[in-house]
């Protein structure tokens, strides 16, 4: 689970791509590639090692103007899978 | 070209030199000699070929891939093209400064293999006394640099025991991941078959140790686990199916849709100095010869798991029912399903053969 005031990043050998020649965004990982889709990539766009879940799941309610709460359950689904397969930390505040 | 798909991932095995000599080498049984390899220019040239047709990573192998002495200037243009670099390395013949100039290069990920846990085993196991001290020495500066690291553990009859220590020591390297991948029986393995394939009762050990580890280090070690197909009731996919996802390139240029595929004498292979890599691709004989569900027979034809395990082997279909368009014989629903059983019971009888080691034949 993700906590509001958990800050995740992208460790090192973790990275997100435009591939030009699919055109479409993926996240490179050690021996794994991962096809983004909109809702991937956007969650993404907010992980910058510095902001902390909650920061996250409230911009990107603004931005798409939706629910929080139902933001912060795909957001926490997402970043948990990632988390699990260690593509990506969380370092809890 | 319509309904074949890109590739993501391309192998390329940079030379079959290697300072072990491991008896289940996945490389072919006739190595290519250093004469015989791809200069650094072609290889450049072939990374820019992989990028444009939609490759993402790739796996730098051998063979030793430290054993060239250009890895450096190939992983630089590896990176250069784009691609995601991982190297595949014993870890023999890596300095402290050649992985710096690796890391300056750069290379995004290490996956370093293990032969045993401790020095005996390892040793014994590659041949190359020295080795496992050697690798460690490596694994250290490894995680000093502070490259993501996968740690490669090829479990067999003689080091399965070992498997609870690898995981241990994968953690303590600061490993994210971890290959526990069973020996499987190609090119030098098969000269190995009696001393190397472990028995019903160690597979079912290393399932259950595996399932334990799992629960247990969930979110901290990733452990990917290739299990024993002799003992399955299901083949495992190979490459993802057979010129669907990725390639490799050989030392010399040779360009394969799976490491075995060479024991498939039917087949003709391209090479990239002779063809662009995007019409070996496409276009190839072999990578075509078992594209997709097509060139199936009964039972696969007409069973839900075709493109799940797509057949599973091709070469073992070959090896073991004489015919590479047939199931793959582990398969539970495989007509030579007890050739497998044979196998295995023939292995047993045969565990205290002494081990043959990989050689080079002698240059002609
Ligand atoms: S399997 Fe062993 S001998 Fe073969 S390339 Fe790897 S380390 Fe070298
Ligand atoms: S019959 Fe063929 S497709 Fe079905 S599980 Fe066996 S190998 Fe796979």
């Amino acid at each position: 689970m993700m906590e509001a005031t958990d800050v995740p990043s992208l460790p090192r050998g973790v990275r997100t791509r435009f591939d030009d020649v699919r055109g479409v965004w993926v996240l490179l990982a050690p021996e794994r590639v991962l096809m983004l889709d909109e809702i991937g990539l956007a969650i993404l766009d907010e992980v910058d090692g510095t902001r902390d879940f909650g920061t996250i799941t409230a911009m990107l309610a603004a931005r798409y103007d939706a629910p929080a709460d139902r933001i912060a359950a795909d957001a926490a689904r997402f970043l948990g899978g990632l988390r699990n397969r260690r593509f990506l930390d969380v370092v809890a505040a | 070209m319509i309904g074949i798909a890109r590739p993501i991932a391309m192998l390329a095995e940079l030379t079959h030199r290697c300072p072990l000599s491991c008896p289940y080498c996945s490389n072919p049984v006739e190595l290519t000699h250093k004469a015989g390899e791809l200069p650094t220019e072609v290889w450049v040239d072939v990374f820019a070929q992989a990028a444009a047709m939609g490759v993402l990573q790739v796996h730098l192998s051998g063979g030793e891939p430290a054993s060239r002495r250009d890895l450096e200037e190939l992983v630089a243009a590896a990176a250069g093209a784009g691609l995601y670099t991982n190297l595949i390395t014993s870890g023999i013949g890596l300095t402290r400064d050649r992985l710096l100039a690796l890391e300056a290069a750069g290379l995004d990920h290490v996956q370093l293999s293990l032969q045993g846990t401790d020095a005996a085993m390892a040793d014994a196991i590659g041949g190359y006394r020295g080795g496992f001290d050697r690798k460690m020495e490596v694994a250290g500066w490894i995680s000093d640099i502070g490259f993501p690291l996968t740690l490669n553990f090829v479990m067999h009859r003689r080091n399965l025991h070992q498997l609870p220590r690898a995981l241990e020591m994968a953690e303590e390297m600061g490993a994210r991941r971890i290959e526990v991948a069973t020996v499987q029986f190609h090119g030098w393995a098969i000269r190995n078959t009696g001393t190397l394939m472990p028995t019903l009762e160690q597979a079912r050990e290393a399932d259950a140790m595996v399932r334990d580890a799992r629960a247990r280090l969930g979110g901290r070690l990733v452990i990917d686990y290739v299990p024993a197909d002799y003992h399955a009731e299901f083949p495992k996919r190979c490459m993802g199916g057979w010129g669907s996802s990725g390639f490799n390139v050989m030392p010399d240029g040779t360009v394969l849709p799976c490491h075995a595929a060479q024991t498939i004498p039917h087949l003709s292979f391209d090479r990239v100095q002779d063809r662009p890599l995007a019409e070996i691709w496409y276009e190839g004989a072999a990578f075509n010869a078992y594209r997709g569900t097509d060139w199936m027979q009964e039972p696969c034809c007409s069973c839900n798991r075709r493109e799940i395990d797509f057949g599973g082997c091709r070469c073992q279909a070959l090896a073991l029912a004489g015919d590479a368009s047939a199931t793959d014989p582990v398969c539970s629903r495989s007509p030579h399903r007890d050739k497998v059983r044979a196998l295995a019971d023939a292995a047993a009888a045969d565990a205290g053969a002494a081990l043959v080691y990989r050689t080079f034949a002698p240059v002609p």
